[in-house]
């Protein structure tokens, strides 16, 4: 198994340079069936380590060199669990967003599938490393493929403006990392993450390590499109191809998190254990912030893949909450959603594709109505909306009741209602878009919040704006994520595994030793089964609560005048004021980001010095 | 070993920030970002340094002779490759914005507002 480590990553990489060269060669299908097969190859070599990686951790050292008494000169692969589940999930995401597009673009568009791939292997590399400089690398490579892809529709105002803004903001999240990496690395002379892990060990944290603690974070958490960070996430994610979405929504956020988690419980969980319930109230404070920033701004959204993207930034904070509760079962609870949630995202970007491609257009008034025709892409758009809800039996009702209860255990009963009041209006947002889109419903021009963004005219993907049916692969492909996502939540056990995975992940001594000196971790048994009955029951009354919501955004016309009115007073002036800083400005949104540097190393500061 | 290279690796980030923050062209915009990734390389090549150390080029010299530390090096020529990539990529999209939307002052661009 140990040789096969280097494969995933190797084969995409390759991959990519062979149909680079071959581009010229190959027929259009054929080449596309090859990026298909690279991908799938990719997914399955994945799944084959993320199997092995259950049973035992493998760590895979590049040209065997090997650590020698603790100090680590090479560069090493370390597979676990988590890391390989997300690796995969990157990898399934690329296949079906291949197939998805099959039919999608009618030109040769050869460099999508070799930049997808780039992509692809960034992911990879990055879910997989154990080395602090090369996960910066990892970062830097699926960023710049990221940016490209965001912009790859040249010829649109909207998509340029979105992946420059993306370009500039993650680029500076990319220097405050190394500047991080740098001060980690004059403090201990290490950038294996378990030999850092050990160098910071048992002193309390000075200034030299919470500064370069805040550096890494924010640059992890301008990916992960944390507020105030998450600015330049709405543009890219509204005007990329839809096909690109996808992977943006389901698995590139929650990458930044998993390197937060990473870093964390590898370096500095020594040097912070003393601090913990600090850190814990500053990035829980965060993610709430995020979370409900994110379904304030997604609701009044009437351009669809906007609105998503507003829902990713929503999601991201309650995933940022389950992280930052720092204990293995929240943290196996966020890994769950994480998963479940990308699929269920994913698949709802597929549907957003389907109604592009057959109604040439993602403007949820100007498509009242007309995706009647679409009997399939309805139901499948209504049950994303119910996995968003964390209706039982999709899988992310079990995540988030797994973090719920370790936030009220430690004192945070309140995260519940967070996570209820985001899930609610997230997928009450989604349900309105379906009832409105599909079944005709509501007053379509009563809508009194005007997006500002309707001059965002939305160009058809491909040349077949408009066309008359939908591809069997288009629908496939999000009924299979779709479909995946419902039948997670029955996975016997489900939760118990991925806790012993994450017991494994937060113990920094063993993941030091085992890196280090080849030492097996110790075996964790697997938890008694719990029945979480109570999170099935929030998840319904959330569906509920998620199918009224969008009720209201419809006929709130109809409500008594005294609640209306009522409501305009109360929220139309944040809410405007809220709106008004999304300025796809990039300057703004840097200002933004150097706030959100300051005020988080000012509160490190203050909270743990 | 002074404090003068760690000032001027903050003063380069903060300044670059400041230039990208109220910038009104773009292409002045990307270079504004080299300005900020240049910080790092200054940060980087500081904490390597040694007082009286040769370079880490290990080709006549006594084992054991004093020399500044060649990871840094090494990690800063990776960011100086990185920075190439974004550097013409963003320049790239610079001039794609321009062709579409025939202007360059970020002010003026407002497709994405709300």
């Amino acid at each position: 198994m140990d040789s096969l480590t280097p494969l995933p990553l190797a084969v995409s990489l390759l991959g990519a340079a062979g149909l680079t060269a071959l581009r010229g060669v190959l027929g259009r299908r054929v080449f596309e069936l090859a990026a298909v097969a690279v991908s799938a190859a990719v997914a399955l070599l994945l799944a084959a380590l993320l199997a092995a990686s259950i049973e035992a951790p493998i760590v895979y050292w590049f040209g065997d060199w090997t650590p020698v008494d603790g100090v680590a000169l090479g560069i090493s692969f370390v597979i676990e669990p988590l890391g390989a589940a997300l690796a995969t999930l990157a990898a399934v995401l690329v296949t079906a967003s291949f197939v998805f597009t099959w039919r999608f673009f009618d030109n040769a568009e050869h460099l999508f599938h070799v930049l997808m791939l780039v992509f692809l292997a960034g992911m990879v590399g990055f879910a997989l490393t154990g080395d602090l400089f090369t996960l910066f690398v990892f970062f830097e490579l699926m960023s710049v493929s990221a940016f490209s892809l965001a912009g790859y529709k040249t010829e649109e105002e909207g998509s340029l403006q979105g992946a420059l803004n993306f370009a500039v903001t993650n680029s500076i999240g990319a220097f405050l990392i190394l500047a991080g990496i740098g001060l980690l690395y004059g403090r201990t002379g290490a950038l294996n993450l378990a030999q850092l892990g050990e160098a910071l060990a048992g002193a309390p944290p000075d200034g030299l390590v919470i500064t370069s603690f805040v550096f890494l974070v924010t640059g992890y958490l301008v990916k992960a499109a944390a507020v105030p960070f998450h600015f330049w996430l709405a543009d890219a994610y509204a005007t990329a191809p839809t096909s690109v979405c996808v992977l943006f929504a389901g698995v590139l956020s929650e990458l930044g998190l998993y390197a937060v988690a990473r870093v964390y419980w590898t370096v500095f969980d020594g040097a912070f254990a003393g601090h913990l319930p600090a850190l814990r109230a500053i990035v829980i404070g965060l993610g709430t912030l995020t979370a409900l920033v994110g379904a304030a701004m997604c609701f009044p959204q009437r351009h669809i893949k906007r609105l998503l993207a507003f829902a990713t930034v929503s999601h991201v904070g309650l995933l940022l909450i389950g992280v930052g509760i720092f204990t293995p079962t929240a943290l196996a609870g966020t890994l769950i959603y994480i998963v479940t949630d990308g699929l269920v995202k994913a698949s709802l970007f597929f549907c957003t594709g389907i109604l592009l491609h057959r109604l040439a257009s993602v403007d949820e008034l100007g498509c009242d109505g007309l995706g009647a025709v679409m009997p399939l892409t309805r139901v499948l758009f209504v049950l994303g909306g119910l996995g968003l809800a964390g209706l039982f039996p999709f899988g992310t009702y079990l995540g988030k009741s797994l973090i719920e209860d370790e936030a009220a255990v430690l004192g945070y009963p309140w995260v519940t209602w967070v996570f209820i009041a985001a899930s609610v209006v997230t997928a009450g947002a989604v349900l309105r878009v379906a009832a409105r889109v599909f079944w005709g419903v509501g007053p379509g021009d009563a809508y009194d919040i005007k997006s500002e963004a309707e001059g965002d005219e939305v160009q058809p993907e491909g040349s077949r704006g408009g066309s008359g049916s939908t591809p069997a692969s288009m629908w496939a492909m999000a009924a299979l994520l779709i479909a995946a996502a419902f039948v997670s939540g029955l996975i016997p056990q489900l939760a118990g595994r991925v806790e012993v995975a994450a017991e494994h992940f937060v113990d920094r001594r063993a993941y030091a030793d085992l890196v280090l000196a080849g030492v097996p971790p110790p075996e964790v048994g697997l938890p008694p089964a719990e029945s979480s009955f109570k999170g099935a029951l929030i998840g319904l009354a959330s569906a509920v609560a998620a199918g009224m919501i969008a009720a209201a955004g419809l006929w709130h016309m109809r409500l008594p005048r005294t609640i209306t009115r009522g409501a305009t007073a109360l929220l139309g002036p944040p809410f405007a004021r809220l709106r008004a800083l999304h300025s796809g400005h990039v300057g703004d949104y840097v200002a933004w980001l150097t706030v959100g540097v300051a005020v988080l190393g000012g509160l490190m500061a203050v909270m743990m010095g | 070993m002074s404090f003068a290279p760690f000032a001027v690796a903050a003063w380069l980030f903060v300044i670059g920030l400041y230039g990208i923050v109220t910038s009104r062209h773009l292409i002045h915009l990307v270079i504004c970002l080299s300005v900020v990734q240049s910080s790092t390389y200054v940060l980087l090549l500081a904490i390597g340094y040694r007082t009286g150390a040769a370079a880490p080029i290990f080709v006549d010299t006594k084992p054991g002779a004093p020399a500044v530390d060649p990871v840094v090096q090494a990690l800063t020529l990776t960011d100086v490759v990185v920075g190439a990539t974004v550097s013409a990529l963003l320049l790239a999209l610079a001039v794609q914005v321009h062709k579409a939307s025939g202007t360059f002052d970020p002010d003026e661009l407002d497709t994405l507002r709300g």
